[in-house]
């Protein structure tokens, strides 16, 4: 059974977002995307200050057999990528809520987040 | 839609946490635990791999040679005697490749293919309709849908199949790469696909699922499809659908030392569309290439000269767990330069132009870590 945050966003694409403590929002892919994926051997994350619209493919994580578009869950602008993924992409495996996020972004638009899973909603589309 | 087909290794694979996957037909394991471990232990230990999905077909009769003489463009006679393999393609009268497959000479009148499960209906229809030019009463082709087949691989591989059969001790040292063995239980080939020592063991379908087990008790690492593409690869080995197909003869897909030419009256299928293009000369070669920095190659990705001029594409791709770099193999055209660019998304990204073969018995090959 793949682990889901409680009280984070998710998406239906099996992205989540999360708010850090400067206010930026962090981006990953969830549990069971890492599980489907496999080990992760290369991920290519977005530019530091791009702007990216909700829904866009802004990365790519492949593993061996298989690569997978990542969409930005909300508008805004890239603030900051995760540079350990470099080295080590399997982090998304290891610590996919942690560690192994992609990249942060702020929001140009709060409303957006409504367009978004709360863990129970995103618990619901793995169950069907 | 028809159900997947399951082999005897089914229940096994599932108890062991496999991710299963479709292909050819059959529901097979992708992977165990992991890709990356599964491929490590075939390198520096032993895995081993349920490829039963693979066709087992039996050739037997007095015509039996004389039918693969025909059939093959590999010629069976370089085999000395019965107990010895080859590796051959199949080709159509327009030399494109049927399948590529193994044929074993098991005894005097008695050889047996095992050929590609993808392509298995298409190639015993192939074979029926070539036999119609024999004697049926001399010649019988039959499928042996009974037999399961376990590849067991890697440098432990004797030492652990040793174990599992301690009474055939003698037979497995014995068996020479190429060489094949067998009794009423087991027909046992120092053959495989990974670059690595190992053996391919073909067993009643009754028997598998025991053998296997065991296998797995004694520390043999279970390895999914995944695991068996990027090992095939490293070797430089090609797979049939990806690095050739019936659009391609063998010269055309780094399959050329495969073709025996002599002895010249030997009337192979295909034979004359392929002298014929042997003498114009061909405008394609395979290579390796290797990227120094993170990514992943796939097939399909195109191929450009520093000129940005399009030279080829790659067959197959891969990131290599054993260099960690990406590897893939490419055909090209034939008077590229050893610089070469690789489009993936919207990026071009610089490659190294290495021979296609990168890792074998567990060694990188010189020049595939970074450039000479």
């Amino acid at each position: 059974m793949s682990e889901i945050k409680k009280d984070i966003h998710y998406t239906e694409n099996h992205e989540w977002l999360e708010q850090q403590d400067d206010g930026s929002w962090r981006v990953g892919i969830t549990d069971h995307a890492q599980a489907q994926l496999g080990e992760l051997v290369f991920a290519e994350l977005p530019e530091e200050g791009a702007e990216v619209g909700q829904g866009e493919a802004v990365a790519v994580v492949e593993s061996v057999k298989a690569a997978s578009d990542i969409y930005a869950p909300v508008s805004g602008e890239v603030s900051a990528i995760n540079t350990d993924l470099e080295d080590s992409p399997d982090l998304v495996n290891t610590d996919c809520y942690g560690d192994g996020w992609l990249f942060a972004m702020t929001i140009a638009d709060d409303s957006e987040l409504e367009d978004l899973l709360d863990a129970e909603a995103y618990a619901e589309i793995l169950d069907e | 839609m028809t159900e997947a087909l399951k082999t005897p290794m089914y229940g096994a694979h599932i108890a062991a946490g496999a991710q299963m996957t479709e292909f050819a037909g059959w529901c097979l394991p992708a992977r165990y635990q992991g890709v990356m471990q599964e491929h490590h232990a075939v390198r520096t230990a032993a895995g081993m791999f349920d490829v039963s999905h693979m066709r087992i077909v039996d050739i037997t009769g007095a015509e039996a040679a004389a039918f693969l003489r025909r059939l093959l463009a590999n010629n069976i006679d370089k085999i000395s005697a019965p107990g010895k393999a080859l590796y051959s393609c199949m080709l159509d009268e327009s030399a494109g490749i049927l399948d590529d497959l193994i044929v074993y000479w098991l005894e005097k009148d008695y050889y047996r293919l095992v050929v590609n499960a993808a392509t298995a209906a298409k190639d015993l229809r192939w074979m029926n309709q070539q036999s119609q030019h024999f004697d049926e009463a001399k010649l019988q082709i039959s499928e042996r849908i009974e037999l399961s087949l376990i590849a067991l691989q890697g440098p432990e591989a004797e030492q652990q199949l040793l174990q599992k059969l301690p009474n055939l001790g003698a037979q497995i040292r014995q068996l020479k790469p190429f060489a094949v063995w067998r009794d009423d239980q087991y027909c046992i080939a120092r053959t495989g696909y990974t670059g690595e020592d190992g053996f391919e063991i073909m067993l009643s379908d009754s028997a598998a699922p025991a053998f296997w087990q065991a296998l797995q008790d004694q520390g043999v690492t279970p390895c999914g499809l995944g695991a068996r593409d990027t090992l095939r690869l490293e070797a430089g080995m090609s797979l049939y659908g990806q690095d050739m197909d019936e659009s391609v003869t063998p010269l055309q897909c780094g399959l050329g030392w495969t073709v025996a030419w002599e002895p010249q009256d030997r009337d192979f299928v295909g034979r004359k569309v392929l002298s014929a293009q042997r003498e114009q000369g061909v405008d394609v070669k395979v290579v390796g290439l290797v990227l120094d920095q993170r990514n992943v190659l796939r097939s399909g990705y195109k191929v450009f000269d520093a000129q940005n001029n399009r030279v080829g594409v790659l067959t197959s791709g891969t990131f290599s767990p054993t260099i960690s770099k990406p590897i893939g193999m490419a055909r090209v055209n034939k008077d590229v330069g050893t610089q070469v660019l690789v489009e993936i998304r919207d990026k071009k990204i610089a490659a190294r132009m290495v021979k296609p073969v990168f890792v074998r018995q567990g060694k990188i090959q010189p020049g595939v870590l970074e450039a000479d």
